[in-house]
This record gives structure tokens, C-alpha cells and sequence, in this order.
């Protein structure tokens, strides 16, 4: 276990572009935090953004979980380019030759991404704390640790996603062409959803219940979007006439079909390169 | 002696082409092997598959008599198979640390390998920065991190200028000297008749010689024969037991023995029938010889 992540490490910590993303991956989060700071003339009144109640506890946890999602792409490159470089520098063959077992190659790439998914989540717990503690209304033990299971939801997410990443890099072997294929399937999922929505199970929720299945989608339904929570959104929704009725908290099965995908894919990529000839 | 690595009837097929067809040898610990065979004969191809990245279709193998698991054992091979594969934007090495790691060995003798490749001066200068003959040079070194029970060098002087050349067969005849069995594969006859001490001959997959090189020909060798009475000279050699067959070239006459004869006394037998010779060389095939007449032969 040590000796495949300190081999992965060697790899990873001499390569200047590895670095320079993963070190503005980690500056974006604590932008979370300039947030607060942003205040500005809206009609002639003041708004701040902190004030509005979105770093208050426990909901905090489900926005910036959900914020900090949307920068996993960044690390998805570092994975992507990690896998495929071995590829292209043929260094994958060398590994092997090397003696190392192509269980323990796979293994030592899924530690990787667990790091990086943990390394996220624990980052993210304590910018989200010291923020709450700063900006919350309610500093309560009770109300601090209710909805925590975002943060569990936040992990399991980021691992299949970049679990999906690394079987990109080691079916596609370019890493430009992997990504080019995350959107393409991004772009898939949306297609059949849309085509289930609008055109064969109209007006059921058919759609949903097969979506909910499709790997990205699954990833992406761990967290819904946190906006229309918000008080003020919702108070104006209400005015409006047009009241939100949504589910936002993240139910068992969810957490399971992104647990499922991941062993699939770590599988897949396994599966993959026992077969190849190299 | 003891087996590093023992092939039995190994078979791999790329789609229709068969690239091995049921090969088998055996590598002794302590002797210099040469898998020789033109391009596409199925060389890299076995190796590959004995080094874990190519899948057989069929047949088997085993490392160090089936004691340990493929790559348990690779940890104690040192190979480097086609070109030199590292990381371009580490140096030379941050690349042998990580082969240390891989090996499960200390990083202790990277500057003594970097040394014996003549590196050393070089050590914390980028991958990407060397150049082809610097690059195979630390593929070696790197194959040596573990001291190796055997070394595979897959052509390893292919593509490098003769300086290049001369410095890896002057590693690769340091390296044999220590004691340390080595199976080289090349296409090149004169680096493996330099270099080994066995040969196994490959042709589009299938072997077709597997022993010791001096043995690898039971021929007498041959003679160059010039003289002013070429009539009366064919003659004699088609008439004397001693020769299997002779041929023309240009204005010499080449001829086979058959059995063993000198030179001396076939100046002598000559002299005596009345035939002056005004050149005359006896040679032995030389492996090139042997090995087209080999791979000629099943064409």
C-alpha cells in the first residue's frame, strides 16, 4: 500500500503541470471564502452575499459541497493526464517490466484518486467550519453536525468521478482525447435524458428514474443544486406564485449506484489492461 | 545448472499472423544468450510475453523453475525491450529512485549503476535532455538497479551511432564478465557472434536452432582456391572424397569440405597432381553465413 503510493507520488510530484493544477485546485477552494467578502450596491441598497444566510449552519455544508464540486474538473485533468501519460510515455510497459503487477499499476492509481478525494473532502471541512463559525447565525453543536452526510455525499462523488477519469485515461491512452470523451459522454447522458424526457415517456417521471442510473447523472444527483434553498430565493419564488417543492437531501440508494460505478470502473480499467498487449 | 527461465511450446497470434509458434528453450544461469532473427521474426514478441506486457495465446513459461509468480520474479530480471521508456520530466535519478521503488530494492546503488554506464556526471539533468545513446545507456544502468539474476537487452544498440554502439557492447561485455546471464536479442550477427556464448535462431516465429554458437555448424569450413589450372582443379575437388562441393566466385574457387583437411596438405596434394596455387584461405562460415544458409534453407 505505502510503496504503491509512494511510487505514484514520485511520479506525480516532479511533473510541473500535475503540480501547478492541483496547487490552483486547492487556491479556487479557499475563493469560497472571498465570497463573504463580496459586497456590493444592488438598487442603491447593500448586499452581501454572507449575509444572505449562505454560510449559515447546516446548509453551508450543502452549498459549498455543491460549489466546490464543480471544480473537480481540475483534478480530472491531473488523472486523466496521469493515466494517459503512461501511455504515451510507454512508461506503463516499463512499469511492468519493472515488476510491478498490472493489479498493483490499476491499485496504485485508484489510491491516487482516493487521495485526491480525500485530500478535497478534508479541505473542504475545514474551509466550510471556519467559514460557518464566522458568518453562521446558529453556532450550535446540534445544528453544526446536522446534514454532514453531504460531506460523505461530497467524497463518494468526487471518487467516482475521477474513478470514471482513470478508466477514460486508460481506454482512450491520449489525454486530450479522454476529456474530449468526458464531454461527449456528458453530452450522451444528456441527450438520452432529454430524449426520454420530451419524446418517448412524456409527462412521466420515467425519465428520472432511468437517469438516475447513468454514471455522471448519478454523481450529479448526489448534490442537488443548494440555490432555490435559499430563503431569499425561495421568499421571492413565493411571491412570485411559484413555489419550490424539491427533495435536497441525499438518499442511501443514490450514494450506492456512485459506489457501484466506481467498482465498475476500477474493475473496467483492470479488465482492460489484462487484455491489452502493450 | 540451474533454469532462469524455461519456454514451453509458446504461442501468440495477432489476429490470422502467428507471430511465436510453439516455441520452447531453456536459459541456463551463468551463459550469454543471442535470440537471433531477421525483423518480425517473433523476438520482441517472446519477450514480451515473458515480461508480462505481451498476453500468450497459448503454452507456458516459468521463471526460476516456477518457484514465484511472473512478476515477483521480474523484480529479479533486469530488461529493457525496444527503446529506452522514462519519465521525460524527471531526471536521470529521480527515474532510478522510482525504479527502486517499483523493485523493492534500496535507492543505495543508483550512482554506482550511474557510474558503470558512465552517467553519473549527468545524474540530475532532465530525461528529455539525453540523447538516444544516453538514454539506452541509463535504460542499463536502470536494468542493473537490482543487480540482476538476468539481463534482457532487446537490440539495445538499435538506432545509435557506432560510438554508441561500442559503449553499450563495452557495458554489455563488462556486465557478461562479472558472471551475469544475459539474453540479448538482436538482428545483428556480428553483436550476438561478439557477445554470446548460445544462440536460439527465431524465423517468422518458429525456432530453428537452439545450442552453443560454436556448434551451432558441424562444417569443416571451406576453402578460397585461385590458380592458372582451373580445369584440372575442379577436376580434383570433384573427384576427392574430402569435399562435399565447390562453387565459382568471380575468379576463385570456393570449396566445401566435407572432412577435416589443412591447408598445408592441401597445397601439398595439389602440388604433387600439378596444381599451383596462387591464393588459397581457409575459413571457417562465419554466423552470418550460417545463419542465412539456416533461415534460407526452410524458405
Amino acid at each position: 500500500m505505502l510503496r504503491l503510493l509512494n511510487i505514484e507520488f514520485q511520479k506525480l510530484r516532479y511533473n510541473k503541470a500535475a503540480k501547478v493544477i492541483t496547487i490552483t485546485y486547492f487556491i479556487l477552494f479557499t475563493f469560497i471564502a472571498l465570497i463573504a467578502s463580496i459586497e456590493f450596491n444592488f438598487l442603491g441598497a447593500r448586499f452581501r452575499i454572507a449575509d444572505q444566510g449562505i454560510f449559515n449552519f447546516p446548509y453551508i455544508w450543502h452549498f459549498n459541497t455543491y460549489i466546490a464540486a464543480l471544480a473537480k474538473l481540475f483534478l480530472a485533468i491531473v488523472i486523466v493526464s496521469m493515466m494517459a501519460n503512461e501511455y504515451s510515455y510507454r512508461t506503463l510497459k516499463q512499469n511492468l517490466i519493472d515488476g510491478l503487477s498490472k493489479k498493483e499499476f490499476i491499485g496504485s492509481k485508484f489510491i491516487i484518486v482516493i487521495v485526491f478525494a480525500l485530500a478535497s473532502t478534508l479541505f473542504l471541512s475545514i474551509v466550510s467550519m471556519i467559514l460557518g463559525l464566522s458568518f453562521s447565525d446558529y453556532n450550535e453543536f446540534g445544528i453544526i453536525t446536522t446534514d454532514l452526510e453531504y460531506i460523505l455525499a461530497y467524497f463518494i462523488k468526487l471518487t467516482g468521478f475521477f474513478s470514471f477519469c482513470m478508466f477514460l485515461g486508460v481506454f482512450v491512452k491520449r489525454s486530450a482525447f479522454a476529456l474530449g470523451f468526458l464531454f461527449i459522454w456528458w453530452l450522451f447522458e444528456n441527450i438520452v435524458y432529454a430524449l426520454l424526457k420530451f419524446q418517448i415517456f412524456k409527462g412521466t417521471d420515467v425519465a428520472e428514474k432511468v437517469s438516475q442510473f447513468f454514471p455522471l447523472e448519478s454523481m450529479d444527483n448526489l448534490i442537488s443544486e443548494p440555490f432555490s434553498r435559499l430563503n431569499f430565493i425561495q421568499s421571492a419564488a413565493n411571491q412570485l406564485g411559484e413555489g419550490f417543492d424539491k427533495d435536497y437531501s441525499i438518499h442511501w440508494y443514490q450514494i450506492l449506484i456512485v459506489i457501484i460505478w466506481t467498482i465498475i470502473f476500477v474493475y473496467l480499467s483492470y479488465a482492460l489492461l489484462k487484455k491489452r498487449d502493450l | 545448472m540451474e533454469n532462469i527461465l524455461t519456454i514451453n511450446n509458446l504461442t501468440k497470434k495477432f489476429g490470422a499472423l502467428t507471430a511465436v509458434k510453439n516455441l520452447s528453450f531453456t536459459i541456463k544461469k551463468g551463459n550469454v544468450y543471442g535470440i537471433l532473427g531477421p525483423n518480425g521474426s517473433g523476438k520482441s514478441t517472446t519477450l514480451g510475453i515473458v515480461l508480462n506486457v505481451v498476453n500468450k495465446t497459448s503454452g507456458d513459461f516459468t521463471w526460476f523453475d516456477g518457484n514465484t509468480s511472473t512478476h515477483e520474479a521480474l523484480k529479479k530480471v533486469g530488461a529493457i525491450i525496444e527503446r529506452p521508456n522514462f519519465y521525460p520530466y524527471m531526471t536521470a535519478s529521480q527515474n532510478l529512485k522510482l525504479v527502486c521503488q517499483i523493485k523493492g530494492v534500496s535507492g543505495a546503488k543508483i550512482d554506482e549503476k550511474l557510474e558503470l554506464v558512465g552517467l553519473l556526471d549527468r545524474k540530475d539533468s532532465k530525461f528529455r535532455t539525453f540523447s538516444l545513446g544516453m538514454k539506452q545507456r541509463l535504460a542499463i544502468a536502470s536494468a542493473l538497479l537490482n543487480d540482476p539474476e538476468i539481463l534482457i537487452l532487446d537490440e539495445p544498440t538499435n538506432g545509435l551511432d557506432p560510438q554508441g554502439i561500442h559503449q553499450i557492447r563495452e557495458i554489455i561485455k563488462k556486465i557478461a564478465a562479472r558472471g551475469t546471464t544475459i539474453l540479448l536479442a538482436s538482428h545483428l550477427l556480428d553483436e550476438v557472434e561478439k557477445v554470446c556464448s548460445h544462440v536460439v535462431i527465431i524465423r517468422q516465429g518458429v525456432k530453428l536452432y537452439a545450442g552453443r554458437v560454436d556448434e551451432m555448424n558441424a562444417s569443416h569450413g571451406f576453402f578460397e582456391l585461385k590458380s592458372n589450372q582451373n580445369s584440372i582443379l575442379k577436376k580434383w575437388l570433384s573427384e576427392n572424397q574430402k569435399f562435399k562441393n565447390y562453387k565459382e566466385e568471380e575468379d576463385k574457387i570456393i570449396a566445401f569440405l566435407a572432412h577435416e583437411l589443412d591447408a598445408e596438405s592441401l597445397n601439398q596434394q595439389l602440388f604433387k597432381e600439378g596444381v599451383v596455387l596462387t591464393h588459397l584461405v581457409k575459413r571457417k562460415e562465419s554466423l552470418e553465413e550460417q545463419f542465412l544458409q539456416l533461415t534460407g534453407n526452410q524458405k
